[in-house]
């Protein structure tokens, strides 16, 4: 039996998303390629007159782009960016990045709820990332958002599942997809998100801050199939307080005098 | 003598240019170097769709924002 993840009317093998910043467009491919990665995502901003190569060129054929609103600090500038990113031809899917918090990069839940709103009705497939908040998140996802994304720690920070109790709540109350966005910083802690019920992770600066990047990539990979597969096997339960032997408790050898 | 051109003065992401009168937003934007392959272009605030680029006319004192992809994201400050 297939385990695709399904976002927005497509099929993914893959649970990795990739966040496309602090790459080289050499990299950047190189990323994708070690990284098995299926979606990436990208940023709009002003052009540059040809000549400087473009990240589109670094993207392989049937991968799935996956444009953010960076910059926006309202729903109004996201539906903005959103726009401009669809014209610029690469499909429906946004997400949405609202953050008015300069030093901690958090996103503002208010806005984000708003923009969903108003990008679902314009016919986009919004996956808005978001403060792990069960209550922003069901009116997230009540207003068309296809996944939510929380956070695991801020933006480039690479420290990790900090917001894991609440992520696991969001993965037990939520019938949308949970992917865990920023701050994850080892295949240790995207593996752990993967174990927790999240159906994907997605990750920047643990690969582009690696010594060896593609390393890494492959990496991420693989802790995100183990931790997937982890999951789905059943994680066994948990003993607090005591010890259960694992080896039989009779036929011990004879103590010596 | 030819008689010059007649120009528009217009904003072109943040700066100003001139383009022919009679110049088409494909025009003005491959003008100023632009690969209009790779790029989408906002008029006054409004998004201009592709099919348009080759056939609506530029005015003069027009804002335009020509805007591409890149890598990355998760800047805190406005882009445009």
């Amino acid at each position: 039996m297939s385990d695709d993840l399904v976002l927005g009317g497509r099929r993914f093998r893959s649970r990795f998303i990739l966040g496309s910043g602090k790459f080289s467009l050499d990299m950047t491919r190189r990323v994708i390629e070690e990284g098995g990665v299926e979606m990436a995502t990208l940023a709009v901003r002003r052009a540059s007159a040809a000549g400087e190569g473009n990240v589109l060129d670094s993207m392989p054929e049937g991968i799935t782009l996956l444009p953010n609103t960076s910059g926006a600090r309202s729903a109004e500038e996201a539906v903005r960016i959103a726009r401009l990113a669809r014209e610029l031809g690469c499909g429906d899917f946004v997400k949405i990045e609202i953050i008015r918090d300069t030093k901690y990069l958090l996103p503002d839940n208010r806005e984000t709820v708003r923009a969903v709103g108003m990008l679902a009705d314009e016919g986009f497939v919004p996956m808005p990332y978001m403060m792990p908040d069960l209550t922003a998140a069901r009116d997230m996802a009540d207003a068309g958002a296809a996944a939510v994304m929380p956070l695991g720690s801020p933006i480039g920070s690479n420290r990790g599942l900090l917001t894991k109790e609440f992520v696991k709540m969001m993965v037990e109350e939520l019938d949308v997809p949970v992917i865990v966005d920023a701050g994850i910083g080892k295949p240790s802690q995207a593996c752990e998100a993967m174990e927790i019920g999240c159906a994907a992770v997605m990750a920047n600066t643990a690969i582009a801050t690696a010594g060896d990047v593609p390393g890494m990539a492959r990496a991420f990979r693989m802790a995100i199939e183990a931790g997937r597969l982890a999951y789905l096997s059943g994680t066994g339960r948990v003993l607090d307080g005591r010890a259960e032997a694992s080896s039989p408790l009779t036929g011990f050898l004879e103590r010596s005098p | 003598m030819c008689p010059e051109t007649p120009v528009l003065r217009i904003t072109v992401n943040g700066r100003e240019a001139e383009v022919p009168e009679g110049s088409t937003v494909l025009d003005a934007v491959a003008s100023m170097g632009f690969d209009s392959a790779r790029i989408a272009v906002e008029i006054d605030g409004c998004v201009c769709p592709r099919s348009e680029l080759p056939v609506r006319r530029v005015r003069g004192g027009e804002r335009m924002e020509v805007v591409s992809f890149v890598g990355g994201g998760r800047c805190p400050t406005t882009s445009f």
